[in-house]
């Protein structure tokens, strides 16, 4: 029961605990060392003495005393001014009346975590290791990377945030916006690398999906004032509703059009659609709100039949202009097609493919094929999937794409027969 | 704490400047360099000859080789430094932009790794 308790305030709370141990002591490593003794001290106490009345301040106060202790053992070999400088900070009293304070230190891990400074996926590994409390053998697995590669990742990253001089504080008005854009992405990486693949650890992955949910959720408690937040959290919850539908028990891609809406997770759908709202109402909407806005008239449709996909090709059209990437000119002209045909889609997709911006995604070729198939056209249909299965590194995503080609490539002995609408 | 600012850039792109150009960045430069002395960040810092005046040295087996060049032939070469006095990261990355050779190059910056100097 204890045990229970433990666990879970280390999951929910350790990163709150870690990011003041941070601020204290100037010192990532020591911080966490001090956080997970006084998480061991509890499992030995607690069962023995109940409960404290409030288990984190008891958690913030043993692993105070703990650095404390370190630093007195440290300090009388090497008189280190500075460290008498933090054991005087240690020495302040600690409670619940902090919290203001907590709340803070949270944000400033959180910005130091996703520092430009520090390499894209180091910013994702320290984020998990630090705010979410991941362990390192638990994002190396994530990751598909073996464990001494992401411990030498941590290390690295922590070593240059102290030898570097990354500051540990929310950044100045001036370079927030800047900043803001790093953390979002950060998160919405967490979210993606959980979401995309559905092969590997599917119960590591969920945690990755509820991990970038859960930083979302604090990013907005924290910044309420931002437009980002709400947005990517809106984002985030409307693509995880459809988690249960989106594969079949074996593990194999089951496509929007085709996933049983009843299993929708539609508590999350109602709370994402009340975000966007929020998070359109703020002109002009960003990245992360138009795209929560698509995935939000996804969401409203009953069936697949019942898409406004008129409303979704607008919106992918607005992205497209303000925010123009390849992958959202290729989403914009599959909705195209929905909306106007496959013909004007398939249109759309040739000038991108002429670009020759998307050659390595797999994606382009996919598409290019579905709509080559209900064009009728199943040889050229045909060899677009083989030129996706090529480029596909998911497992899940080529037996799907293999499917597809067969069913093509039958269609294609019979030409002439018939003809799909 | 002290950051050293190294300046890249292309020595080809330099050279096909016209005369007016270059005046007007070394003017840049003088502006930059008298505005972080002012605001105390300023601790060395000056222009380099171009590469193809360097020397390289190594000390094999106790003999002393010389070679003509830089160390690797690269795209952009170094081509001057600034050492800096900034409270931290975001501090000397702010003043690295403000260099009028990031326009054109880059700024490497590094931090100085504090030693006690003997007395």
């Amino acid at each position: 029961m204890i045990a229970d308790a433990v666990g879970r305030l280390y999951r929910e709370g350790s990163g709150r605990i870690l990011a003041t141990l941070i601020r204290l002591l100037g010192d990532f490593d020591l911080a966490e060392e001090v956080v997970q003794e006084a998480y061991a001290a509890a499992l030995e106490q607690w069962p023995d003495e109940g409960l404290p009345c409030n288990p984190r301040a008891w958690l913030v106060q043993a692993a105070r005393h703990k650095a404390i202790d370190r630093l007195r053992r440290r300090t009388r070999f090497a008189e280190k001014i500075e460290e008498l400088a933090a054991m005087q900070a240690l020495e302040e009293p600690a409670g619940e009346r902090e919290d203001p304070a907590l709340r803070d230190d949270q944000l400033r891990l959180i910005f130091t975590c996703c520092h430009p400074a520090l390499a894209p996926e180091a910013q994702v590994a320290l984020t998990l290791r630090t705010l979410c409390g991941l362990s390192t053998e638990e994002i190396a697995r994530a990751f598909l990377v073996p464990t001494t590669t992401m411990a030498q990742r941590l290390v690295r990253a922590k070593h240059k945030i102290r030898e570097a001089g990354i500051p540990y504080r929310v950044p100045p008005p001036e370079l927030l916006s800047e900043r803001m854009d790093a953390v979002m992405t950060v998160v919405y990486l967490v979210f993606t690398e959980g979401y995309a693949a559905t092969i590997g650890e599917t119960l590591i992955r969920r945690e990755l999906c509820a991990e970038a949910i859960r930083l979302a959720r604090l990013l907005d408690a924290l910044l309420p004032d931002r437009a980002e937040p709400p947005a990517l959290l809106a984002l985030l919850l409307l693509h995880d509703s459809r988690r249960a539908a989106r594969t079949t028990p074996d593990g194999d891609l089951v496509l929007l059009e085709d996933q049983d809406r009843t299993r929708w997770d539609h508590a999350q759908i109602a709370e994402g659609l009340s975000l966007v709202e929020r998070a359109l109402r703020r002109s002009p909407p960003g990245p992360y709100a138009l795209q929560a806005a698509i995935a939000a008239v996804h969401a409203r449709a009953p069936r697949a039949a019942d898409t406004d996909w008129r409303q979704i090709t607008a919106l992918y059209a607005l992205l497209l202009q303000r925010f123009p990437s390849p992958v959202v000119a290729l989403n914009h002209a599959v909705a195209v097609a929905m909306s106007e045909g496959p013909a004007a889609g398939l249109r759309l997709l040739d000038s991108l493919a002429a670009r020759g911006e998307l050659s390595s995604y797999h994606l382009l070729p996919a598409a290019r094929a579905d709509l080559l198939r209900r064009l009728g056209r199943d040889e050229e249909a045909a060899a677009a999937y083989r030129e996706a299965i090529k480029l596909t590194t998911n497992a899940a995503e080529r037996r799907f794409l293999e499917r597809r080609l067969a069913e093509t490539d039958d269609a294609a002995h019979h030409s002439g027969a018939k003809r799909r609408p | 704490m002290e950051y050293m600012l190294l300046i890249y850039g292309s020595e080809k792109e330099r050279a096909s400047m016209s005369e007016a150009q270059r005046g007007e960045i070394f003017g840049e430069y003088r502006a930059f360099t008298d505005a972080i002395v002012k605001s105390g960040h300023f601790k060395a810092g000056a222009p380099l000859q171009a590469s193809s005046t360097a020397t390289t040295v190594r000390v094999k087996g106790g003999k002393t080789v010389t070679t003509d060049g830089p160390f690797a032939e690269t795209r952009e070469q170094l081509g001057g430094y600034y050492l800096v006095e900034a409270k931290d990261l975001d501090e000397a990355t702010a003043i690295a932009a403000r260099i009028p050779g990031a326009r054109f190059g880059s700024v490497e910056v590094r931090p100085v790794l504090a030693m006690a100097l003997p007395r």
